[in-house]
């Protein structure tokens, strides 16, 4: 799926698929790009984000009509108007009968497959780990040899930076312009001379995640204490959490407590359970047998 | 790759919850725990994908349930829970996690503590233990508004008057039943103490629920003494996104 990003969350396998639904398909996008043109101040954002939901409430009819029309009287069997079937056969989504969705105006923003939301859910494999400021410390290492070493303290003593950015998780959601407030992994890497290319990034409960060196460098990475102008609260990964915001959110390892640099790429925790190696939500890679 | 599922039967687990039984012919199994990513298309190519919990055990008829709960707001769960009829096709992803699994060679105690549609996966537990012969002793703490929300209840029910060693506890939190001995409210720590397995036995905990109750379920099972690696969590709800 190595195809630039889809704006409405749809099937980007369908646009690499040889048959005549690819160009339908085409034509389709060319369509929700007009129609993405044409809708601008009719919407307001008025999410409500409860479990599995996209929480909008915003249609835009006028256009979707002009994009279903193509589609009423073949639902849920066929775009082809020879009556071939495509769905199912020939691995196209199948439509679904009686579905139209929501689309929100924001979906330009969202990488495929995405939905928008305003609250901040919470993603753990376990009970919440309390870390004790006076116990804290950030490490980092070569698997061998403690190269940096901050107490909780001399760690907010560095330099920090406030950063908006929007927030992408693998079950689904994102969030549009977060703002929070951490230290910049260039400013924890500053002087350290590396040969490695890999990182595992560690967790207070042994949480790991693997993230490459050079997508925590270039002011790309930071690890966070604040956010929304509060102290990090523990369930979203207080004291402080690694924000890597350009890959999806596990790859941001709550209640971070060092990064290991490695020589080779070494699977984390979700890592080795099913998900992606790298996790890049514009490519839409969440699951390991994702390309 | 997505799989397509045929609907073969619809079952209302309460007026807000259908269970749907999809047959699935290229269905390569799957783990009690796991779930599935279920993508609607609409006739414009728009598709929105949710994630559901199986609540099936694994079988040979390569059949696959899900049980949703309806959002008023959601654009997924009033189609899965109100227009979807029999013979309807569905697309699927998965199974997918590794982590939030049971597997029918674990032999240790089982806690299960679920709230609200935080069932789903645990009954799949339920079910794949019996289904697979399994004898571990397994208890279910089941915290849920009312009785008229509970789900799978009749199934629990038959399952506890034939198989001494499963146990399920359920915790009213907005009304209970005539002369329950627990006044309706949220779990607490004298409930995981009283009803939960002693930590001294290990038992391996799985909590499933809104965030706000993973969050204490899971402190309160700490602070019974139970290792935190051995409590896994799935959340969702207000705060999370699973179902």
């Amino acid at each position: 799926m190595l195809l630039p990003p889809c704006t409405l969350g749809a099937n980007v396998e369908n646009a690499a698929f040889g048959c005549r639904c690819a160009s339908l398909n085409a034509r389709h996008r060319r369509l929700r790009l007009a129609r993405r043109r044409s809708r601008v101040a009719t919407t307001s954002p008025c999410c409500n984000a409860v479990s599995g939901s996209l929480n909008r409430h915003h249609e835009f009819s006028p256009t979707q009509q002009l994009i279903s029309r193509g589609g009423t009287g073949l639902e849920g069997k066929s775009y082809f108007s020879s009556g071939i079937p495509c769905a199912g056969e020939v691995g196209m989504a199948i439509t679904s009968r009686g579905f139209s969705g929501r689309r929100s105006a924001e979906a330009g923003k969202l990488p495929p497959g995405q939905y928008l939301t305003a609250t901040f859910p919470v993603l753990s494999a376990g009970p919440t780990p309390n870390v004790p400021l006076d116990r804290w410390e950030f490490v980092i290492d070569d698997g061998t040899n403690v190269l940096r070493r901050w107490d909780w303290k001399s760690f907010r003593d560095l330099p920090s930076e406030t950063f908006t950015t929007d927030i992408h998780c693998v079950t689904r959601w994102s969030k549009l312009g977060t703002t929070w407030e951490g230290v910049s992994l260039d400013t924890l890497f500053a002087d350290l001379k590396t040969d490695a290319s890999y990182t595992l990034v560690r967790s207070y409960g042994d949480y790991t995640t693997n993230v490459p060196l050079n997508d925590l460098t270039n002011h790309q990475a930071w690890i966070a204490f604040r956010f929304e102008g509060e102290d990090l609260a523990p369930e979203h990964g207080g004291p402080a959490r690694l924000l890597v915001p350009h890959l999806y959110l596990w790859k941001s390892a709550k209640w971070v407590r060092g990064i290991t640099l490695m020589q080779r790429d070494k699977p984390g925790f979700w890592e080795s359970l099913g998900y992606h190696i790298y996790g890049d939500p514009w490519r839409e890679q969440r699951y390991s047998d994702d390309k | 790759m997505w799989r397509v599922g045929k609907v073969v039967a619809l079952h209302d687990e309460t007026a807000m919850a259908r269970t749907i039984t999809l047959e699935v012919p290229d269905w390569p199994g799957h783990l009690a725990g796991q779930h599935v990513d279920v993508r609607l298309t609409a006739s414009d190519g728009y598709s929105a994908v949710r994630s559901y919990s199986i609540a099936s055990a694994p079988n040979s008829e390569r059949r696959v349930e899900l049980s949703v709960e309806r959002l008023s707001n959601g654009e997924v769960s009033p189609y899965l829970t109100r227009e979807l009829v029999v013979d309807d096709r569905l697309e699927l992803r998965g199974p997918i996690g590794g982590w939030f699994v049971w597997r029918p060679q674990q032999t240790e105690p089982i806690q299960l503590v679920a709230g609200g549609s935080g069932i789903v996966p645990l009954m799949a537990m339920i079910r794949s233990r019996a289904s697979a012969g399994n004898t571990a002793p397994f208890r279910l703490l089941y915290s849920v508004r009312e009785p008229g929300a509970v789900w799978y209840g009749a199934e629990l029910q038959s399952l506890l008057d034939r198989d001494q060693s499963v146990s399920v506890t359920y915790a009213y939190t907005r009304a209970a039943p005539k002369n329950w001995p627990r006044p309706p409210s949220r779990i607490d720590a004298a409930l995981i103490a009283n009803t939960t397995w002693p930590s001294n036995l290990v038992p391996t905990c799985y909590v499933c629920g809104p965030t706000s109750f993973v969050e204490s379920a899971a402190g309160l099972l700490t602070a019974c003494g139970n290792s935190p690696d051995k409590i896994r969590t799935e959340r969702f709800g207000p705060t999370g996104d699973r179902r």
